[in-house]
C-alpha cells in the first residue's frame, strides 16, 4: 500500500534537495569566478618534479609532510585548502560550496528512502524515481572523488549544474506518483539490478562531465600554444585543473563503473531470464545497454592502446550518449519490454 | 614495385592480413562496428520481437522497405554482416590471447627485472640512510615488502639490490575476463542450437492442459539441432487450474499467478505448483512461464439447421493496456449446405463507449480497464461456407471472409447471459468466459555454463581494472664503498605500470615504511644527505 503523506514529504524534500543543490552552484561559480583556480590546484600543478633536501638534523624534520606534493594532502576536501589568514574568496565560496552540497546530498538521500518508504519497495522502478538516484549516486561520486583529489572542488560546478537539470527534468516531465509494483517488477533483482544500472550511470555521468572539461581544456591549450582566438566559451578554461588530472579521474571513474555496469547488464539477463523467459532478447533497453557497454569496452581498449589514445575522450562521451539515448529515448518513444518509465 | 610483389607471396600476404586482424587497432575498430551494427536493430522495427510493425514498415516505405528486408535490416541480430562482425571479433580475440596467455604465463614464473642503474630517474624516487648493515637492512625490507610482493635479491659485492613486482593478478584478471567471455559466446552458440521454445493458450480448466510436445504448441521456435529432431523434449503435461489477476484500486495489476497441476502424461496431476511471472516453474531441464493471459467467451449458437453448438473460444487483446480482446468462433454445419456460422467479435472486459454515452446495442465499444465488468462480447455473424474443406490451416483467431462464401446475419453488443436472434433461426447467447494463460515452455541446455562464464568475466574485469601493476627497487649500499662502518644508503626507485590509483600516494607510504624499516643514522654522524624523495616525475628516457 502506498503511504501518501510519506509519499509527499518525499516529494517536498526532492525539491529541497534541488533549491539546494542550487544555493551549491552558485556557491561553485563564485569560487569558480573569484577564485584563482584554487590555491590547492595551482600547486598541485608545478608539485611535480620538485625535489626536497632535508639537511642535517633531519629527524626532527617530517620528511613526509614536506616531501609530499600537496596533492596528497588530507582526505578531507575541507581540511585540504590553505589555513584561513590566506583564504581568498573564491576559496571561501568553495569551501561554502561543499558544505552545502553534502547538506543537499543528506536531503535528496533523506527524499530516496521516505520514497522507498512510501513505496515499500526500493524506489528506483519508474524514470522520476530513477533519474533521482543517479544524480545521487553522480553527487556522491563527485564528492569522493574530490575527497581523494581535493583539486578538483571548483568542477563542483559542472557536476552539479548537469545533476540539478536532471532532477528538474525528474520533478517535471518525468515524474510519476508513488505507485505499488507491477507483476512484473516484483523481485528482488529490482534491488539488484536497477542499484547497479544507476550507480554505473551515476558515476559514468560524473566521467563524461569531466571528459568535456578535459576537451575544454586541451583545446584551449592547442589553440593558445598555436596563437589562435580563443573563442567565448573558451574562457572557462584557463581556470581548469591540468588536462591530465582531468583525464586520469575520468578514466578511473569509468574504470570504476564498468565492472559495476557489466554486473548490473549481467544481473538484467538472469532476472530477464526469470520475468521473461529468456536471458537475452534485443529488446531496445537490452541493444543500448550492450551498445553503450561495447562503446565503453571500446573506450577502456583505446586508452590501453597507443595511437588510439587521442579518440578516448570523445569515446567516453559517446558510451555516455548512448547511455542517455537508452535512458530517455528508449524509455519515452521506443516500446518495449522495459516500459516502466510511468509516463501515461 | 617489382621487388614488393616479389615478396608478396599468399603467405606472406595471409601472415600480414593474420597480424591485422589480431591487432588492437583492428579489434578496436570491429568493437566500435559491432555497437554500431546494433543500432538499427533498436530502432527498426524487427521480425523476431515485432512482426506486425516489420510488415506495416516494408508496405509503407515501398522499394526501401523491400531492400532493407532483403539485406536482413528487420532481422539485425540473425544477419550475416552482424555475424560477421562478432566472428571476426571472435577470431581477433582468439588471436590475440593465445600470445598473451604464453606471456603472462611466463611472466609468473619469470624473476623480477634487475634494478635499472639510475633509480632516481624512475617516475617515483627517493633516499634515506640507515645505520643498518646491507645485509640487515634488505633483510629487514624483504619483511616490510610482505608477501604481496614479489621479491627478488641480487648482490654485487657490498651492494644489495632488491628487486620488488606486484599486481601479476592484473593481467591474469584480464585474461580470466577476455577468456570467459568467449566461453560465454561458446555457451550462447551452443544454447542456440539446441535450445526450443513453444508457447501456447492455455484456457483454464482440468481438462484444458497440454503436453510438451511439439505438435501441441501454437507456436514452436527450435534451434538448428532440435529442429532436426536432435532434442526430444522433456516429457511432461500440465493444466491450468485457476488463473486469477489482481489489481489495486487505480486498477494497477498486482498479481498474476496461474495455478497449475502437471505430471509426466496428460491428466496424472501428480504435482501442484503456482507460477507466476518472476516465478517460473522449472522442470526436466525446461522452465514453464506465464507471460500472458487473457479471455475466452462461451457462447451457444443455434445452428440453421435446427442443433445448438457450444463454444468457448480464446480471444486475443489487441491493447495490452485494457486488454480489449479480438477473436472469432467457427461452428461447422452439416457437410456441403452452406449452414457453417463464423462469429468475429471483440470481448471488452470493462466496456466503455468513446464519448461516454450509455452502452447500446449499437455502440462502438472500447475498453477501460483489464479488469472484468459487465463485459460486452461484440460479434458480427456470418453464415454459409466457412471453408473447412479446404487445405491448410485456419487462424483460430480470425474469420476470413474475404473468400465471398459467406453472409452477413447481423451485429450485436452482447452482455452477460443476453442472446441475440438473427435472420434463419441464428441465435447467439453470451454464456460467460473464462480466463486463459499463455504459457511458454523454454529449454537452453547452456545456461548455466553461461551464468558461470558471466560471473567469471565480472570478476576478472574487477582483477583487471582495479589490481595495480607496480615495481619497485631498492639499492642499499654503504655511502663509503668497502668502508662497513660508514651508514647504509637506501635508494628507491618506483614504476606504475597501469594507471589506476595515485601511485605518488601509494610510493611516498611504501618509502616510509621502508625508511622506518631500519634504525636511523644517529644526527650529526654525516654528510648531508639524509632523506631525498622525488616524485611524479615523468619517465626519462
Amino acid at each position: 500500500m502506498i503511504n501518501s503523506g510519506m509519499a509527499h514529504l518525499s516529494d517536498a524534500l526532492f525539491t529541497t534537495a534541488i533549491a539546494t543543490y542550487s544555493v551549491g552552484i552558485v556557491g561553485y561559480a563564485g569560487e569558480y569566478a573569484f577564485g584563482r583556480r584554487g590555491r590547492v590546484a595551482e600547486s598541485a600543478a608545478v608539485a611535480v618534479d620538485q625535489r626536497v633536501l632535508v639537511g642535517a638534523g633531519g629527524p626532527n624534520v617530517d620528511a613526509s609532510a614536506v616531501s609530499r606534493p600537496p596533492v596528497s594532502g588530507p582526505p578531507a576536501g575541507v581540511a585540504a585548502v590553505p589555513p584561513s589568514s590566506r583564504r581568498s574568496a573564491g576559496d571561501r565560496f568553495g569551501r561554502f560550496a561543499i558544505v552545502v552540497t553534502i547538506i543537499g546530498v543528506l536531503i535528496h538521500l533523506t527524499s530516496i528512502t521516505i520514497r522507498g518508504v512510501a513505496v515499500d519497495t526500493v524506489p528506483w522502478s519508474n524514470m522520476y524515481e530513477f533519474s533521482s538516484v543517479v544524480g545521487l549516486i553522480a553527487v556522491i561520486s563527485f564528492l569522493i572523488a574530490m575527497a581523494r583529489m581535493p583539486q578538483i572542488r571548483y568542477l563542483g560546478l559542472f557536476i552539479l549544474g548537469p545533476v540539478v537539470v536532471v532532477m528538474f527534468l525528474a520533478g517535471t516531465v518525468l515524474y510519476s506518483q508513488a505507485s505499488p509494483l507491477v507483476p512484473a517488477l516484483q523481485s528482488y533483482w529490482l534491488a539488484i539490478h536497477v542499484t547497479a544500472a544507476a550507480s554505473s550511470e551515476g558515476v559514468l555521468m560524473t566521467s563524461s562531465v569531466l571528459t568535456i572539461l578535459y576537451l575544454v581544456r586541451t583545446r584551449y591549450d592547442a589553440r593558445v600554444a598555436a596563437g589562435l582566438p580563443v573563442p567565448f566559451i573558451g574562457g572557462i578554461a584557463p581556470k581548469l585543473s591540468v588536462p591530465a588530472t582531468l583525464d586520469k579521474v575520468a578514466y578511473r571513474l569509468a574504470a570504476f563503473a564498468f565492472p559495476l555496469y557489466t554486473f548490473g547488464i549481467i544481473c538484467g539477463a538472469i532476472w530477464a531470464e526469470a520475468a521473461w523467459g529468456r536471458y537475452w532478447g534485443w529488446d531496445p533497453k537490452e541493444t543500448w545497454a550492450f551498445i553503450a557497454w561495447v562503446v565503453y569496452a571500446c573506450y577502456l581498449h583505446a586508452r590501453a592502446t597507443a595511437g588510439m589514445r587521442k579518440w578516448a575522450p570523445w569515446i567516453n562521451l559517446l558510451g555516455f550518449g548512448a547511455m542517455t539515448f537508452n535512458f530517455f529515448v528508449v524509455n519515452i518513444f521506443i516500446s518495449g519490454l522495459h516500459s516502466y518509465a510511468g509516463l501515461n | 614495385m617489382s621487388l614488393l610483389t616479389a615478396v608478396a607471396t599468399p603467405r606472406r600476404i595471409l601472415r600480414r592480413a593474420w597480424r591485422r586482424l589480431v591487432s588492437m587497432r583492428t579489434a578496436l575498430i570491429l568493437l566500435f562496428l559491432l555497437a554500431v551494427a546494433a543500432v538499427p536493430g533498436s530502432l527498426l522495427p524487427q521480425w523476431p520481437l515485432n512482426p506486425t510493425k516489420v510488415t506495416a514498415y516494408i508496405a509503407s516505405h515501398g522499394w526501401w522497405g523491400h531492400l532493407l528486408d532483403h539485406l536482413g535490416f528487420f532481422d539485425v541480430f540473425a544477419s550475416t554482416w552482424f555475424a560477421a562482425i562478432y566472428l571476426l571479433l571472435f577470431i581477433s580475440l582468439v588471436g590475440c590471447l593465445i600470445p598473451r596467455v604464453r606471456v603472462h604465463a611466463r611472466a609468473m614464473r619469470a624473476k623480477p627485472l634487475p634494478a635499472p642503474k639510475h633509480l632516481d630517474r624512475l617516475p617515483e624516487s627517493g633516499a634515506f640512510e640507515t645505520s643498518a648493515s646491507a645485509a640487515e637492512f634488505s633483510a629487514a625490507a624483504r619483511g616490510t615488502l610482505g608477501r604481496r610482493w614479489r621479491v627478488v635479491e641480487r648482490a654485487d659485492g657490498d651492494t644489495v639490490t632488491l628487486s620488488a613486482e606486484k599486481g601479476y593478478s592484473r593481467e591474469t584478471g584480464n585474461l580470466v575476463f577476455h577468456i570467459a567471455l568467449l566461453v560465454a559466446l561458446i555457451a550462447i552458440a551452443i544454447g542456440r542450437l539446441y535450445n526450443y521454445e513453444g508457447s501456447i493458450v492455455v484456457l483454464q480448466g482440468a481438462n484444458q492442459g497440454f503436453c510438451n510436445t511439439v505438435t501441441s504448441y501454437d507456436s514452436w521456435q527450435p534451434g538448428r539441432f532440435a529442429s532436426e529432431g536432435k532434442v526430444s523434449p522433456a516429457p511432461f503435461c500440465l493444466a491450468v487450474d485457476k488463473f486469477t489477476a489482481k489489481y489495486d484500486s487505480a486498477g494497477e495489476p498486482t498479481e498474476f499467478a496461474a495455478d497449475v497441476a502437471y505430471g509426466p502424461v496428460a491428466n496424472t496431476r501428480a504435482h501442484q505448483t503456482v507460477i507466476k511471472v518472476n516465478h517460473p516453474l522449472r522442470l526436466e531441464g525446461d522452465r514453464v512461464y506465464l507471460i500472458s493471459h487473457g479471455f475466452a467467451p462461451e457462447i451457444t449458437v443455434h445452428m440453421p439447421d435446427g442443433s445448438t453448438q457450444h463454444s468457448v473460444q480464446a480471444f486475443i487483446p489487441t491493447d495490452p493496456a485494457t486488454l480489449y480482446s479480438e477473436g472469432a468462433f467457427k461452428l461447422q454445419g452439416p457437410q456441403g449446405k452452406n449452414e457453417d456460422v463464423g462469429i468475429e467479435g471483440f470481448f471488452a472486459p470493462t466496456p466503455a463507449t468513446a464519448d461516454g454515452s450509455p452502452i447500446a446495442s449499437n455502440s462502438v465499444i472500447t475498453s477501460s480497464s483489464p479488469q472484468v465488468s459487465n463485459p460486452v462480447l461484440g460479434i458480427t455473424v456470418y453464415t454459409g461456407d466457412i471453408g473447412y474443406d479446404k487445405t491448410g490451416p485456419q487462424n483460430v483467431y480470425s474469420l476470413d471472409t474475404s473468400a465471398g462464401t459467406l453472409k452477413q446475419l447481423g451485429m450485436a453488443n452482447l452482455v452477460e447471459g443476453q442472446t441475440t436472434r438473427m435472420a434463419g433461426g441464428v441465435s447467439v447467447t453470451f454464456d460467460g468466459w473464462i480466463p486463459w494463460a499463455g504459457m511458454q515452455v523454454s529449454h537452453d541446455p547452456s545456461q548455466d555454463y553461461l551464468l558461470v562464464a558471466a560471473a567469471a568475466m565480472v570478476l576478472g574485469l574487477i582483477g583487471s581494472l582495479s589490481v595495480r601493476r607496480r615495481r619497485v627497487w631498492l639499492r642499499v649500499a654503504p655511502a663509503t664503498p668497502g668502508d662497513h662502518a660508514s651508514p647504509t644508503v637506501v635508494s628507491v626507485g618506483g614504476l606504475a605500470r597501469s594507471d589506476s590509483g595515485n601511485f605518488t600516494e601509494e610510493f611516498s607510504a611504501l618509502f616510509e615504511r621502508l625508511r622506518a624499516s631500519g634504525p636511523p643514522v644517529e644526527a650529526g654522524n654525516s654528510g648531508s644527505l639524509r632523506v631525498t624523495r622525488d616524485a611524479g616525475k615523468e619517465r626519462s628516457k
